[in-house]
């Protein structure tokens, strides 16, 4: 009988418990002495040649017969009120079949009432007023064009600093501050923290608004067959797109289809419903046609989301020897115009370090301006940026080696709740890394940046290149949760198809979940194929978000998996007369002492005509007495250009502890790619908002800098590799963002190494750079 | 940071229009009549007239290169060329790479090297490494590094991308 029992989740830096039910057995993370056929090994993307074709179809890439194209109007304005809309003019254009707005669209609440579809009052600048469904793509811009509203500007703010005064116009009618009030989090007592420590260092660090611009934009396309929905839909969770969507527009769920085949990326920003997707469906219902929505570049980068910018004062008291006596953080964020989800900032100040005394208050600020989304690890990658540097400046003015002082903090609990940690790999990848590094050649000079200036030039010749180096920790959760659930089928020719409903957003979920089951069953692996990604396989699966994926669905597999063995292994026994527990399936076929050769699956099952094998799996509920997490350390050596201000990555060594590795290849893409975009991140990547305006003055590729070919420092990493036997049956974490979390924080304390001066503000742009040196 | 710009050479072309107007287009060898408004790209031609989607559409203005395709043999930008421009030009798109089901070296090798994740960028990178190698079958990773220099991506494939093209070139000077 399934049993319902309370579990424990972390899911980016909020904790909460949930209700969880367990059925079927348990099984234990294969051990070391497990032959392992599949896990562990480099196995390439079973879709790959999918994607290499061409053939992969994306959402963008759907097109159904007798499909329309809808284009929405957006707001040119950061705060005003609809006085007036009149679409008739675009109406008329041939080609038109709708025109929705706030007058003949339902008035459908949005992000917990913040806003709705359609809203009157539009609250940043790309705000949505009105959609055109056309024929053409180019018909329904000719459209937009043509509508004519009438704006009664209002007051704006842009800065979430003035947001919070008094006098600040209000963007949401209950007030500029996220629920009202700080979200704080405190333990110990901080003023006798601080009256212990010899030393306080306290600074103000900035972080900037950066955008997922994900390749393959926010989009959906809409059918209406009857009054059954189906949307193809790029996101990060299929089912809770289907959940929004059945609530908004009054459909019980299995009338609701959402379909996620392939995606061009996601980051964070397609973790819910988007209010195309509800347009899109609006219009479909208006017109009795399809209808796709994509959005364009400009428009993914003014209302997909974005990781917020943060202000953070942080302030660390320590003893002469380093000990840390207390840490205070208070930290604002720009929400922009609609908050649902804040990113934890203060996630690394609160977890990474051994420290008894610790505040971490946050101020969630609505301004008006493009509203946030996660973002690829949200919050942690702007905490540990400060808290990161603020222990490089500490162990500067204490004059100890920056990796020592963080040895010398090292939590072996989770302070947050006393838990010990089910595993913590941090001290050997700490200590792998600084070797890789070669940290201890690096910085046992006396005085460093002399030593780094000599390398940058010749002997007597003036230096223009400052070398420098520098070093981050991170802790991430990644420890996946229940509910998810799979199905394993065994086809009569022997064949084996894994149903789940999660999505594969590029990360290689497919064929990691291939490698699983063939791994459990004992077959090859090209006999497995997985299907997701379509909420009418019926089976629930998280969002792929918070590197929870593997952990969470990766365990259901398996056990879905074993379950199918143990009823083939049934039916093999009776089927050849054999004693079951002499049956050993390896490679696809049956082995026994009993029998003269081995038996192929298909030769057994095919006796039975039609019969098939359905194993079910639903993952395990997490640990009760255990922190499960992530963990990771990365060093960076740059060379600054005195004369132009350019950072130059040279290299970044890294080492993280995600558990069991299941699949190398694609891991080593996962933190490749993580910690690509710190980079990114770090140096040049930056919204723009006009001051005067509030509109986003680089809303496209060309004035918003991404991180290109040119622009790739070597990478070396290794994993610690470790099975975690506690945080659920692989043994396995998650990986995908973990690698960006300290990625910008060592960049950072290598700039500041090789400068003999700190920025305490993201990106490091050479105007930046130079405004430093100028101070020399 | 995209560095290497790319349009086609603008050559005289009659005036047509308004309204749709016919054009034929070589696309990976086979000739396509089409009826299309004159200013249709050559991208949304190839993925909306033709069903060609393998070609991507991710910025719509000259700055990603997700939807490159070699034009004359030449890289190019398919959303900065009108499909007009293009009429009567041999058109490659990543459809024409895979011959008889077999894919091409370039595909295998970015199979093997996991050069790609989300795979939106991947037949951009695809058809810049052939435009690349067409012309250079012993490229330095230096080479490499520029011929990819406009097609951005944003999972940061780019190390893999790089392996990928050089493993590629070794495949083909091999016969392989």
């Amino acid at each position: 009988m399934p049993k319902v029992i309370k579990t424990r989740t972390e899911f980016e830096g909020h904790v909460f418990e949930e209700y969880v039910v367990v059925e079927g057995e348990g099984l234990s993370a294969w051990d070391a002495q497990t032959p392992l056929r599949y896990i562990g090994r480099q196995i390439p993307r079973t879709d790959g040649p999918e994607r290499v074709t061409g053939k992969a179809v994306y959402t963008f890439d759907v097109q159904l017969p007798g499909m329309l194209y809808g284009k929405i109007l957006r707001s040119p304005h950061p705060h005003a009120r609809i006085k007036s809309i009149n679409t008739q003019r675009a109406e008329r254009l041939p080609g038109v079949r709708a025109v929705l707005s706030f007058k003949n669209a339902p008035k459908l609440s949005f992000r917990q009432g913040q806003t709705f579809l359609f809203d009157e009052i539009v609250r940043y600048v790309g705000d949505e007023v009105a959609c055109v469904i056309a024929d053409e793509e180019e018909i329904a811009e000719d459209a937009l064009e043509l509508i004519e509203v009438e704006y009664e500007r209002l007051p704006f703010v842009l800065d979430p600093e003035e947001a919070l005064r008094p006098e600040a116009p209000n963007v949401q009618p209950s007030g500029n501050l996220l629920n009202g009030k700080p979200d704080i989090y405190e333990r110990g007592d901080l003023d006798r923290g601080f009256s212990q420590a010899d030393l306080i260092v306290e600074r103000t660090f900035r972080t900037q608004c950066a955008l997922h611009n994900c390749l393959e934009t926010h989009g959906s396309v809409a059918l209406w067959e009857g009054d059954a929905l189906t949307v193809w839909d790029s996101t990060q969770h299929i089912f809770g797109v289907r959940a929004g969507l059945a609530q908004l527009l009054g459909l019980p769920l299995h009338k609701v289809r959402v379909i996620k085949r392939y995606m061009g990326g996601g980051f964070g920003s397609k973790n819910g419903l988007g209010k195309y997707t509800v347009i899109a469906a609006l219009g479909a219902k208006a017109t009795g046609r399809p209808v796709k929505i994509m959005l364009d570049r400009h428009e993914e980068n003014l209302a997909a989301g974005n990781r917020p910018s943060t202000i953070q004062h942080l302030k660390v008291g320590a003893r002469r020897d380093g000990t840390l006596t207390a840490l205070e953080l208070k930290a604002i964020v720009n929400a922009g115009a609609f908050c649902t989800w804040p990113p934890s900032v203060g996630g690394p100040a609160r977890q990474l370090y051994l420290c008894p005394n610790v505040k971490t208050e946050q101020y969630t600020v609505f301004t008006n301006t493009g509203p946030l989304s996660a973002f690829r690890a949200p919050g942690y990658v702007e905490g540990t940026f400060a808290l990161e540097s603020l222990m490089d400046e500490l162990a500067h003015e204490l004059k100890i080696d920056p990796l020592e002082l963080r040895l010398k903090n090292y939590a072996e609990i989770d302070q947050t709740t006393g838990r010990p940690y089910s595993t913590k790999g941090l001290r050997e990848a700490y200590e792998r890394g600084a070797k890789l590094f070669g940290w201890k050649a690096l910085t046992s000079n006396p005085s460093p940046v002399a030593h780094l200036r000599e390398r940058g030039g010749a002997v007597g010749e003036r230096a223009t290149k400052l070398r420098g180096v520098g070093m981050a920790s991170q802790i991430w959760s990644g420890n996946g949760m229940p509910p998810a659930y799979a199905i394993v089928k065994i086809n009569p020719d022997g064949t084996a198809t894994v149903v789940t409903g999660t999505q594969d957003i590029g990360t290689g979920t497919k064929t990691v979940l291939a490698q699983i089951a063939a791994e459990e069953l004992g077959f090859p692996i090209e006999k497995i194929s997985v299907e997701i990604g379509d909420t009418q396989l019926g089976l629930y699966a998280p969002l792929s978000a918070g590197s929870m994926t593997v952990a969470s669905v990766g365990p259901a597999v398996r056990l879905a998996a074993h379950e199918a063995r143990q009823q083939l292994l049934d039916v093999a026994a009776q089927v050849l007369e054999v004693p079951r527990e002499s049956l050993a399936i390896c490679d696809g076929l049956l082995s026994s002492p009993a029998l003269k050769e081995a038996v192929a699956i298909k030769d057994v099952l095919e006796k039975l005509e039609n019969f098939m094998i359905i194993g079910r799996g639903a993952r395990e509920p997490n640990p009760e007495d255990v922190a499960v997490n992530t963990f990771g350390a990365q060093f960076a050596e740059v060379t600054v250009d005195t004369e132009t201000g350019e950072v130059k990555v040279e290299r970044i060594v890294a080492v993280h502890d995600s558990g069991r590795v299941i699949n190398p290849l694609t891991l080593s893409s996962q933190i490749e790619g993580g910690i690509i975009q710190g980079l990114g991140y770090a140096l040049f990547e930056q919204r723009v908002v006009d001051r005067n305006t509030g509109v986003v003055v680089n809303d496209n590729l060309e004035n918003y800098k991404l991180p290109t070919a040119l622009d790739i420092p070597e990478i070396v990493f290794e994993m610690v590799d470790r099975p975690d036997h506690r945080a659920n049956n692989l043994g396995a974490k998650g990986v995908g963002e973990p690698p960006i979390i300290p990625t910008a924080a060592a960049i950072a304390n290598a700039v500041a190494n090789a400068l003999g001066i700190r920025i305490y503000e993201l990106p490091l742009t050479r105007e930046k750079i130079l405004k430093a040196l100028k101070r020399v | 940071m995209a560095t290497k710009a790319v349009r086609p050479k603008k050559r005289k072309i009659a005036v047509r229009g308004p309204g749709k107007t016919p054009i034929k287009l070589i696309v990976n060898g086979e000739t396509h009549e089409l009826l299309v408004e004159p200013r249709r790209t050559l991208l949304d031609a190839l993925r909306k007239d033709l069903g060609l989607t393998g070609t991507k559409r991710a910025c719509d203005e000259g700055t990603c290169g997700a939807c490159t395709v070699l034009l004359d043999g030449k890289p190019i930008y398919a959303c900065m060329a009108l499909a007009l421009e293009c009429e009567g030009r041999s058109i490659e798109t990543v459809e024409g790479l895979a011959r008889n089901g077999k894919l091409h070296p370039i595909q295998a090798a970015f199979i093997e090297e996991d050069a790609l994740q989300c795979g939106f960028c991947t037949p951009g990178q695809i058809m810049s490494v052939k435009a690349l190698l067409d012309e250079n079958p012993n490229p330095t990773l230096e080479d490499v590094k520029r011929a990819v220099s406009g097609n951005l991506c944003r999972c940061g494939a780019y190390p893999k991308i790089f392996k990928a093209a050089l493993r590629a070139a070794e495949l083909l000077r091999s016969g392989s």
